[in-house]
């Protein structure tokens, strides 16, 4: 089992890949057959396309607090006139409509959590549509994001209890871009950089749910953490690298989970959900 | 945390569940399912005493829809689970939820009273994270019964050979025991013992188990 990030890229430049390594591993640990490994993953990922397609079309949330963004950056991208790129504006409308599906009660596959579901599957969705990646690409894209998952889950945190949205959004849209460094050619070891990168933008972000609910602001941070895995990617394949090194990112973003007070890890003591607004709407909800 | 947790790249790439949070939700379905199978049959009534953070958000979250859509065996990927409460109407199940102001160990804790004539039977489950959950109590018994691992629960007499009979029993279908904890009740003689095994399929084995001399009633749930 590698710890490391580190170690990571070492069994992965032996075995081939990312992907390939974690395939290996889950093998090992799960005693399951490669083909079940990789059959489970593409129901996974078929969960996550479902999900994009439901919250495009458009859902509302049981509150009603959320839905209905993901058909308007569906509409505003087929005017064909916008700002940035399509597919960062791809993997945003994907990201919306995955978190909208997850608040109105739909089917999602969280990744690494529910409440962090859109960022992954909103990338893949948008890497599927520009890329055409193959079947093989698509599962590799998740077993990748997996296996860094892994290193960020056992040294740090993904969970925005013990360790804030940077533990959420931040590892998802970490997660994403190292996939997506890794089904565009580029090495473990930007794949890795990608990490450190994303992870670093990301660190200190709070968790603060208006009425402790996964709708404010928690959509719109997908999409955010998704857009920023598109850059993020950019950046590594272009050869830029982090001055500190992925696996002392990744001790550090959960050193600053445990610094951080409680009132800003998913207790709605703090931050957006301590707005006057934020007050009202979780009064109007729970009366 | 403790390092080193988290060990199977489906920890982190999934599970596939109904939303919007994974302990809230998907926690809650599992901690209905379980005692639901723990119950043995269904329920014509049951109360459900929410605490501490279940019982601030339950509604918000769908922790409601989802420990009712457990109780009628859905599992948390379930896509009936959001019209649960409908359908356990129409089963006539009575559902009385009870929020409580007094603190519990856990912050997601919930009790629930289940009952079907005469049969009744009172069960503690708190979720801890991830869709993870444990039952805490049965019916005055302490215990420590985590979904996804496969497990006997057994209610017998005392009997020093426990033990060791259900280990030589299970080994017969080549069925190892990774655990086995055994815990008293102030209500009863009777014991509780939660067996966990290796294998996800030792189901076939629940007949061999269940005609053993001290063995009163065994569950086994995967």
């Amino acid at each position: 089992m590698f710890k490391t990030i580190e170690e990571l890229v070492a069994l992965a430049n032996e075995k081939g890949s990312v992907a390939e390594a974690m395939i290996q591993l889950e093998m090992e640990v799960s005693k399951a057959s490669r083909e079940d490994i990789i059959k489970h993953m593409q129901k996974n990922r078929d969960v996550m396309m479902k999900s994009i397609q439901r919250g495009t079309a458009g859902v509302k949330s049981v509150t009603g607090l959320t839905g209905g963004d993901a058909p308007k950056m569906n509409a505003y991208l087929e005017s064909g006139k916008f700002l940035s790129g399509e597919s960062v504006l791809k993997a945003v409308r994907n990201a919306v409509a995955v978190n909208e599906v997850n608040a109105e009660m739909g089917l999602i596959c969280a990744n690494p959590t529910a409440g962090s579901a859109g960022v992954a599957a909103g990338v893949l969705g948008a890497a599927v549509e520009d890329l055409n990646l193959t079947d093989e690409q698509q599962t590799d894209f998740l077993f990748t994001a997996g296996a860094f998952g892994l290193v960020i889950a056992n040294n740090a945190s993904i969970s925005g209890a013990a360790g804030g949205c940077q533990a959420e959004v931040g590892s998802a849209s970490a997660m994403a871009a190292a996939a997506l460094v890794a089904v565009n050619g580029g090495t473990p070891e930007q794949s890795a950089q990608a990490i450190a990168i994303g992870l670093k933008n990301m660190m200190g972000l709070i968790c603060d749910p208006v009425a402790g609910l996964v709708e404010v602001p928690c959509v719109k941070r997908n999409a955010l953490g998704a857009s920023q895995a598109y850059i993020t990617a950019d950046m590594a394949l272009a050869g830029i690298t982090s001055v500190i090194p992925p696996d002392e990112v990744v001790i550090a973003m959960g050193k600053v989970g445990e610094q951080m007070p409680s009132a800003f890890k998913e207790t709605a003591e703090g931050g957006l959900a301590d707005t006057p607004t934020g007050r009202r709407l979780a009064k109007e909800i729970f009366g | 945390m403790s390092a080193g947790q988290f060990r199977s790249v489906f920890d982190i790439i999934g599970p596939v569940m109904i939303g919007p949070s994974s302990s809230h939700t998907a926690g809650a379905a599992r901690i209905g399912k379980i005692m639901r199978e723990l119950f043995g049959e269904q329920p014509d009534s049951v109360d459900i005493l929410l605490y501490e953070s279940f019982a601030k958000t339950y509604r918000g979250h769908g922790t409601d829809i989802a420990l009712v859509g457990g109780l009628l065996n859905m599992a948390p990927d379930d896509e009936r689970l959001a019209g649960s409460l409908k359908l356990a109407h129409d089963a006539g199940i009575e559902i009385a939820f009870i929020p409580k102001d007094e603190p519990a160990d856990h912050p997601n804790t919930v009790v629930m009273r289940l009952n079907k004539g005469d049969h009744k039977e009172v069960m503690t489950g708190i979720s801890i994270g991830g869709g993870n959950i444990e039952i805490t109590d049965v019916n005055g018994y302490p215990v420590t019964i985590s979904a996804g691992v496969p497990t006997f629960v057994i209610k017998h007499q005392a009997d020093s050979t426990f033990n060791k009979t259900i280990m030589d029993t299970l080994a017969q279908d080549g069925i190892k025991v990774a655990v086995s904890r055994t815990s008293e009740s102030q209500n009863t003689a009777e014991l509780l013992s939660v067996v966990e095994v290796d294998q996800p399929t030792a189901g076939k084995a629940t007949d061999k188990l269940t005609v053993l001399p001290f063995v009163n009633a065994i569950t086994f749930l995967n």
